[in-house]
Order: structure tokens, then C-alpha cells, then sequence
């Protein structure tokens, strides 16, 4: 047994009051969850303590909450762990951010993260005619949704979703890992469709700005950034679904910039987003437009000297070898011949192999 | 206020296939569930599903199986239906869109299970329940135009009208503490089963059987409440289920010599015999000083065995939940378990259309018993009978409410759990806190009506719950507010246990043979000569548990003697 001390974030709608912190003492072994020692002050000490649990074994997805900071499951998280990560030892717990709270640690899910989820068309559209017996599809691909049918809809990635932050409208991590569950089904009728949608809408799947947020958050290892991820491959390389907000372009322009120059060239990606791939994009009315409109930017960008004027009008330069070394990994993936999938299921984890 | 055809209380895979059913059948439909039902204990159903798809399979070896796991208690026309409707179950379920795992040809693959003569058990890695539950929930949401859902309602009663029939139920919005009356010409309760009456449990802390407790409280009568099933594998610790998926998958049980003791028990099924045959074995092992671990309370289960590769892609969740829970890689060193509490066979008595004694009151899956468990549940046969007779209560109900108008049901009766809500919150801080009279229950149930029982035991267990009751009746509780008050709640799935467990107690006294679950150390034998036929429990008019009988239906397989 050890002591631990939890810093709750509380806050009853009733009262009139500001949210506030409140602090209980609880012994338990340190390797017991957050879950257990919140549990344990509802049972001895305040049994208005609002957090949502059940199973208490991180398959049922109540218990979402931020641990110093961090989402995950209160279940999921042992006490040693917390208390170390947290900076003065104190475990602090408050409810997950993106969605409104409703009490304490209880935050509303129908408000943002179910109202995203019915928004990808949440059900299988089967291919007609329906077989007597089941769909003969290939067994690797029942494996490889099983990584999103994974999910089990606790909010942690839509609670910390960078992008969901700037853009509420963002469709988000978990709606689009859902949305791959039927993409990535072969007995779904709709791929191009689904995708279409995913694509054209500005708060879809190119709105992810690829910050691994989601990753890191995810209890269940369904990565729902790897799952946009491979939502865009889908779009791009099997359906070659050229979108109106440039996703698409953007992409491409991403891919042969880091392939040319070995980094990113943050001067060269505006232009060719829009104006195509190729150096002499800037020149395209497409790209002036949005170089004009970009202004504003451009001039914050140049006074925090995120860009130099001298970087822009020449590239970033890497060392040969390191240059060529990129160029080799683009040699291996390309060589391939087939689409390097982001699957655990599939793909073992890299300490699975070991 | 509302009003539904079918209202349906309980969103796992009982209530919302019988959801789904009643809306296709054309009824207007509520579903209501205090939690969001994904959130529902089906979400922990692990294995699988069974069903006689294979080629060389048949549904009538199915059925027998069912009927010899049950140690012969099960009523054999209810499995003949569940065993025989279960292949066209799974195929509609793979339509919606399930993602069982395929074989090489990409047909549905089949695992093995304890006690099934065959590979019979269809899958998603293990995380089958979930699966199934979350493309429920899909094609719920799909339907949402003819069925209404109320996510974070609780039902705090069930409603007869003046005939004695069931016509709604009072709940309780979670998120704003209003009550309200839903009149139904049919309710069908899925709101599964009440192993928080045990600590340690594999169940959830929602598991607190309302629907058998509300039920019961109208008069309904309680079948088979004795027959608890403790399941061969949870975490020695704290109870966590490993599925039983890893035995399908070949793992070992090994004791403190090492040596894989079901060989001295079932030399045939070896750590594939039936449940309660095999947490016998392992308490008998544990008792006689072969447990291991510190207190040699645990066996070992050996998941080494079994290739790593099929680990990562089958059994990913119990990875998790060893490494999680336990702090064990179980890919590389065995994992130390215990049998532990994990379902309830018996429930509310229903016929194979989940229709209970009192007519428009329905119940499907762990809140029922139809009974097609008996004496004990093969594993993978929970959520076939969730959706088997989910869909057939659905089915049934939206048919008889054609036929009828909208009952009466008495609107003043929302006062009652108005004012009994109002007496919990008024409460003086004195008596004892609603978690210690849980704790006291589950510490106690898990030592007298565990897998062992006797008479001594069963008689003390009864004394402490008629106290704990008493104890109830008064405890305190902090929260006073209107907003998600759990607390309050807390105080009245407590009241919900409590009649789970005694009329559990009753039932296990008055059963004085060994069957299935219930072994009764001074009645070892199982006696069908006496003991052939199910223990009723119906609330008497004192309130205390009334005991009667009912045959058990017996079509083709006469009882014989059980080995495995």
C-alpha cells in the first residue's frame, strides 16, 4: 500500500459556482488505477464525485479524463506512473477538453464526439445482392479493420485534437477512424463515395494537420491519425480523388519537396499546393491568388523568422549523405510495389518482431 | 410523455437487437439505457458466438452440447430454438457488417470453446462483444428515425396497469434528475445480470441487476437464481476476465508442480470441459495446496504455447489486460488466475419468446432465464442468447402490440419514485455508507455462494443479507444534487443487489443436490430423481422470497451421466 494524493478538477452546474480543485488522500498499491483511487474517495469520502465508468478494464470507454494534462483512461493509468509524471506529485484529474463539461469529470460526448461520429455515415452500405451465407472477402482485410473496429468511442483523441481546437468542425480522429472501418471494409458499397465526402468536405479528412496527438492518446493503439492517413491514400492513389481544397495537391507537393530537397521547403509548399508540382508553380495565377491571400501569414511568418527571405529564394541543404539517404528510403518504400499499410494487426508492432 | 409500443430497458446486445427487430417488425420503439450503450457490459463479451456453421457441423450437436454444459437443468425446446436459428443469426450479423475473422478461402473462421464437441465459435480477434455491440449501435443509428433512444435514463420502476400487465416504467433522466412516466404497451427488459453482487467479479460496476430486482418487485417470478457461473480464468488479483478464447487457442492450465492438472478432471476436454468443471478443478487444486503465487490462491495459465503471431492478431485484448493489469508479458511467462465470478444463468423466468409470467413484461439475455443455460452457460453462448431471444422478444412483442390499444398505465405512480428518491437524499448522516454494505455483500457472497457451498455457509449468507438489507434501508449518501447523481443511483442498484443475492441464497439452500454451478459439499451428487426441475423465487406478499418448482422441458436428450 502507498498514499497517493488526487487534485480533481470539480464543478456542479447547480451551485452557481467557477469549476475548482479539490484534493483527497487515498492508499492503495501503486500499480492500481487512477479509476481505483478516485473510486475509493467516492466511496469514503465524497459520493458526488461525477465520473463516468464501468468496466473498469478499459474496453468500455467511460472513463476518459486528463491525467496531468494527458488523455486517457482513468482505468488505464496506474498511480506509481501518474505521480511520477505529474510535477509535484500530485495526481491532477479534469475532464477531457474539446467537448463541454457537464459535472466534475463528466464531460458531454452527444454534443461533439457522437455528433461526428453519425456524420461519416456510420453503417455498413452492403454490396447487393446480399449471399446466402457470409461475404467471401480476404482474411487479411477482416484483420486489418479490426484495428479500428478497435475503438471503443471513449473521446481521448477528440479531446486533444489539435486541430479540432482551431477548426471545431473538424470532422476528428475518432469519426475518420471510424469512417476507414467501413473504407476498409470490402463488402461496403460506398469506398468512392465515403471518400469523395471525406475529401471535398474542408473539415474532412485534409483537415488533420498530422500532429500524432491521437496516437498518443489512443488507449487501444487504433492510431487514428495512421487511419486518416491511409483515408487520404485511398482517396489519392485508388480512387485519384483530386479535391477542391487541394488536399490532394498539397500532398504531392509535400511528397517531392522532402523527396528534392531532403526537408521541407516551407516557401515552395504554398505555391505548389496550388499552382502543381513543379518550381515554376509560384508563376500560375492559381498559386498568385493564394500567395496574395497568404500575405498576412507570410509577413507574421517572416517577422517570427519562421521563414527567412534569404531561405526562400534558397532551399534548405542538406549534407549529401544525409540527402541520399532520404532519397534511399523513398527508393525502398517505392520498390515495395505495394502501399505500406499503418497496421498493428497486420504489421506487428516494431517490439512484436524483436 | 412518451409513449412506445415496445420500450425496451437495457442497451447491450439483448435490448438493442430486440431494438432492431421491434423497429423492422414496424413498431414505434424506445430504447433506454442508464448508460450510453456502447458503454454496456455485452462491450466485455471476449470469444465469440456459437453456431453449427461448419460443413461437418450440425445445430442438433449444438444443442446437445448446450444441454450437457447445463449440466441437463436446460430447457430443451428454448436451446433446440437458440441452436437451430444461431447459423442464420450469424450470417445477418456479418450482413450489418460484424468483421468475424475469415480463414484462408475468406469464409467465417471458427475457434474452439469449452465444451463444444466441435470448432463452432465465430470471433473478432477478442474483442467479439464489442464488435457486435458497436454494429448495433451502427444500425441503430441508422434507424434512428424509428427508434428512440434515451442514453443515461434510469429505470427506477416497473408499471402494472389495473389488469396486473406490465405498461411502462418510470425513469429517471441522469443528466437532469427529472423523472418521468414512459407508457408502453410492452416492455422488454435487457439489462443484464447482477454480478456485482460478488467481489472480486468479472462484471462491470453496472452489472447491479435491476431489471431481475424490478421485476421481481412486481411479482414476477425468479428462476435458476442459484446457478452462478465462476469462470476458470480472472486475473488472480482483481477478477479481470481472460477469455476463454486463450484455451480455445490452445494455452495450457498448469498448477504448482507444473503439470496440467485437468487430465486428473476431464482427460477428454482437458481445459476445454465446461466451466464449472473446470473452476472446480482449479479450486479443488487450489484448496489441496497445489495453487501457486504468494498465498497459492492462483493457477497458472500458460498462453506461451500458443504462436506469437496468432497472439497479436487473436487474443490482442488479453495482451493489453496482462501487461495493463497484471504486469504480465503473457506472450513470454504464464499469467496467474483464479476462477471468479462471472455470470448469472438464472434471471427472470421468460418463455423462448422472452415472455415473463406477467403479461407485456419481456426479458432477454442476462436478465432472463429461458432457461437455455441450466446449471451452467457454455462459453460463446451468451450472446447467442442475447440475440436470439433479443430478436424473438422484439419480434413477439411489436405482434401482440398490434393487436391492442395503448394500456393505462397509472401516471400517479411517479410520485412513489419521486418521494423514494427524495427519502434517499433526505437521509441524516448516520448509519453506514451505501460502498460499505456493497462491499461487506460481495466479500460475503463470494465466500458462501462461490463454487463450493454448504449449508452452514448458505444459512450464514442469508443471515448477513437479511442485515445488510435492514442496514440499506438507511444509509447515507453525499451527493444532494439533480445533475448526474450517481450517488443516489448507487443507493438504488444496491437495493437491486440485495434481492438478487437473497433470492440467490434461497435458491442455493433449497437445492440440495450438486448441478452445474451449485456444488454443495454435503450434497455431492447430483439427484435427478428429486432434484430434476427449476426453483421459482416469487416475492410473497411479506416481502420475504416464495419457493415453487417448474419441469424442466426435456425433448430428446434424457439426462445422463456428465464426463468430459
Amino acid at each position: 500500500m502507498a498514499e497517493f494524493t488526487l487534485r480533481l478538477r470539480r464543478y456542479d452546474p447547480e451551485s452557481g459556482d467557477a469549476p475548482y480543485w479539490e484534493e483527497h488522500t487515498i492508499e492503495l498499491e501503486p500499480h492500481r488505477s487512477v479509476l481505483e483511487a478516485i473510486l475509493q474517495a467516492k466511496a469514503r469520502f465524497d459520493g458526488s464525485i461525477g465520473i463516468r465508468c464501468s468496466c473498469r478494464a478499459a474496453i468500455c470507454g467511460s472513463c476518459g479524463v486528463r491525467i496531468n494534462g494527458h488523455p486517457d483512461l482513468a482505468c488505464h493509468t496506474h498511480l506509481d506512473k501518474a505521480a511520477k509524471q505529474s510535477s509535484d506529485g500530485v495526481i491532477e484529474v479534469e475532464p477531457m477538453g474539446n467537448m463541454p463539461v457537464i459535472k466534475d469529470l463528466i464531460v458531454d460526448m452527444e454534443e461533439v464526439h457522437w455528433k461526428k461520429i453519425r456524420r461519416v455515415t456510420p453503417w455498413l452500405i452492403a454490396k447487393q445482392p446480399v449471399p446466402e451465407r457470409e461475404y467471401i472477402v480476404p482474411r487479411e482485410t477482416m484483420v486489418d479493420v479490426t484495428q479500428s473496429m478497435a475503438c471503443i468511442q471513449c473521446g481521448a483523441c477528440v479531446s486533444d485534437c489539435l486541430a479540432m481546437e482551431v477548426d471545431p468542425e473538424f470532422i476528428g480522429p475518432a469519426a475518420l477512424a471510424k469512417a476507414y472501418r467501413f473504407v476498409g471494409d470490402p463488402r461496403d458499397d460506398q469506398h468512392y463515395e465515403r471518400l469523395k465526402d471525406l475529401a471535398e468536405d474542408p473539415h474532412g479528412i485534409y483537415d488533420c494537420t498530422h500532429c500524432f496527438m491521437c496516437i498518443d492518446a489512443c488507449p487501444k493503439g487504433v492510431a487514428p491519425m495512421s487511419q486518416i492517413m491511409r483515408l487520404r491514400r485511398r482517396a489519392i492513389h485508388d480512387h485519384g480523388i483530386v479535391d477542391r481544397n487541394n488536399g490532394e495537391r498539397h500532398e504531392e507537393a509535400f511528397v517531392s519537396l522532402v523527396r528534392q530537397y531532403g526537408l521541407l521547403n516551407e516557401a515552395e509548399l504554398l505555391p505548389r499546393s496550388y499552382g502543381g508540382d513543379s518550381a515554376l508553380a509560384k508563376f500560375k495565377p492559381a498559386a498568385g491568388k493564394v500567395l496574395l491571400d497568404s500575405l498576412p501569414s507570410i509577413a507574421k511568418a517572416l517577422l517570427r523568422r519562421k521563414v527567412t527571405p534569404a531561405a526562400v529564394l534558397k532551399p534548405h541543404k542538406l549534407a549529401k549523405q544525409d540527402l541520399q539517404a532520404v532519397k534511399r528510403i523513398y527508393e525502398t518504400l517505392d520498390g515495395k510495389g505495394e502501399r505500406n499499410e499503418f497496421n498493428i494487426y497486420i504489421s506487428g508492432r516494431d517490439e512484436d518482431n524483436q | 410523455m412518451p409513449a412506445h409500443d415496445v420500450l425496451i430497458i437495457g442497451a447491450g446486445l439483448a435490448g438493442q437487437r430486440a431494438a432492431l427487430a421491434a423497429a423492422e417488425a414496424g413498431a414505434a420503439v424506445a430504447i433506454m439505457s442508464k448508460v450510453h450503450p456502447v458503454r454496456s457490459h455485452s462491450v466485455a463479451a471476449a470469444g465469440g458466438i456459437n453456431a453449427a456453421i461448419a460443413i461437418d457441423d450440425d445445430w442438433t450437436e449444438h444443442a446437445y452440447d448446450t444441454v450437457k454444459g447445463s449440466d441437463f437443468l436446460g430447457d430443451q425446446d428454448a436451446i433446440e430454438i437458440m441452436c437451430s436459428e444461431a447459423p442464420g443469426e450469424a450470417m445477418h450479423l456479418e450482413h450489418i457488417g460484424v468483421t468475424f475473422h475469415r480463414n484462408e478461402k475468406g469464409e467465417l473462421d471458427l475457434r474452439a470453446f469449452g465444451g463444444a464437441s466441435k470448432k463452432r465459435t465465430a470471433y473478432v480477434a477478442d474483442i467479439t462483444g464489442q464488435a457486435i455491440l458497436h454494429v448495433l449501435y451502427e444500425q441503430l443509428m441508422r434507424f434512428h428515425d424509428t427508434v428512440e433512444r434515451y442514453e443515461e435514463w434510469f429505470a427506477t420502476s416497473l408499471i402494472l396497469d389495473e389488469k396486473g400487465h406490465c405498461a411502462g416504467a418510470v425513469a429517471r433522466d441522469i443528466r437532469s434528475g427529472a423523472m418521468e412516466i414512459f407508457d408502453a404497451k410492452s416492455v422488454i427488459l435487457g439489462s443484464g445480470g447482477n454480478g456485482q453482487c460478488y467481489k472480486p467479479t468479472t462484471n462491470a460496476l453496472i452489472c447491479t441487476g435491476d431489471g431481475i430486482a424490478q421485476a421481481y418487485q412486481i411479482g414476477c417470478p425468479l428462476m435458476d437464481m442459484e446457478m452462478v457461473q465462476y469462470h476458470p480464468t480472472t486475473l488472480a488479483e482483481n477478477g479481470f476476465l481472460i477469455t476463454e478464447g486463450a484455451r480455445g487457442e490452445g494455452a495450457h492450465l498448469l498448477n504448482s508442480e507444473g503439470r496440467r492438472f485437468m487430465e486428473d478432471y476431464a482427460p477428454n476436454k482437458m481445459e476445454l470441459a465446461s466451466r464449472d468443471v473446470v473452476s472446480r478443478a482449479e479450486q479443488t487444486e487450489i484448496n489441496e495446496g497445489r495453487g501457486v503465487g504468494a498465498d497459492g490462491q492462483g493457477i497458472y495459465l500458460d498462453i506461451t504455447v500458443v504462436p506469437k503471431k496468432r497472439v497479436h492478431e487473436a487474443l490482442r485484448e488479453i495482451v493489453n489486460i496482462g501487461r495493463d493489469f497484471a504486469g504480465t508479458d503473457i506472450t513470454r511467462e504464464p499469467i496467474m488466475i483464479r476462477p471468479g465470478q462471472h455470470y448469472i444463468m438464472g434471471g427472470v423466468k421468460t418463455d423462448s419468446n422472452g415472455q415473463t409470467p406477467i403479461t407485456g413484461l419481456y426479458a432477454a439475455g442476462e436478465v432472463a432465464c429461458v432457461s437455455v443455460h441450466g446449471g451452467n452457460r457454455l462459453g460463446a453462448n451468451s450472446l447467442l442468447d442475447t440475440l436470439i431471444f433479443g430478436r424473438r422478444s422484439g419480434e413477439h412483442a411489436t405482434a401482440r402490440g398490434k393487436e391492442m390499444a395503448m394500456p393505462k398505465a397509472p401516471h400517479a405512480r411517479i410520485h412513489d419514485d419521486v418521494a423514494m428518491i427524495d427519502q434517499i437524499v433526505g437521509r441524516e448522516h448516520s448509519g453506514r455508507r451505501i460502498s460499505e454494505i456493497k462491499d461487506e455483500l460481495g466479500t460475503m457472497m463470494n465466500e458462501y455462494v462461490a463454487v463450493y457451498r454448504d449449508e452452514d455457509g448458505l444459512t450464514k449468507a442469508h443471515e448477513i443479507v437479511h442485515r445488510l438489507k435492514d442496514e440499506a434501508t438507511s444509509a447515507y449518501i453525499d451527493d444532494h444534487g439533480s445533475v448526474f447523481n450517481q450517488d443516489v443511483l448507487g443507493a438504488i442498484e444496491l437495493g437491486y443487489m440485495l434481492d438478487c443475492a437473497e433470492t440467490t441464497i434461497v435458491s442455493a439452500i433449497d437445492r440440495k443436490e450438486s448441478r452445474g454451478a451449485q456444488f454443495r459439499l454435503d450434497y455431492p451428487e447430483r439427484n435427478d430423481d428429486e432434484w430434476l426441475k427449476h426453483i421459482n423465487v416469487t416475492r410473497g406478499p411479506d416481502g420475504e422470497p416464495q419457493i415453487s418448482y417448474s419441469p424442466v422441458t426435456i425433448t430428446r436428450w434424457q439426462p445422463e451421466v456428465r464426463k468430459y
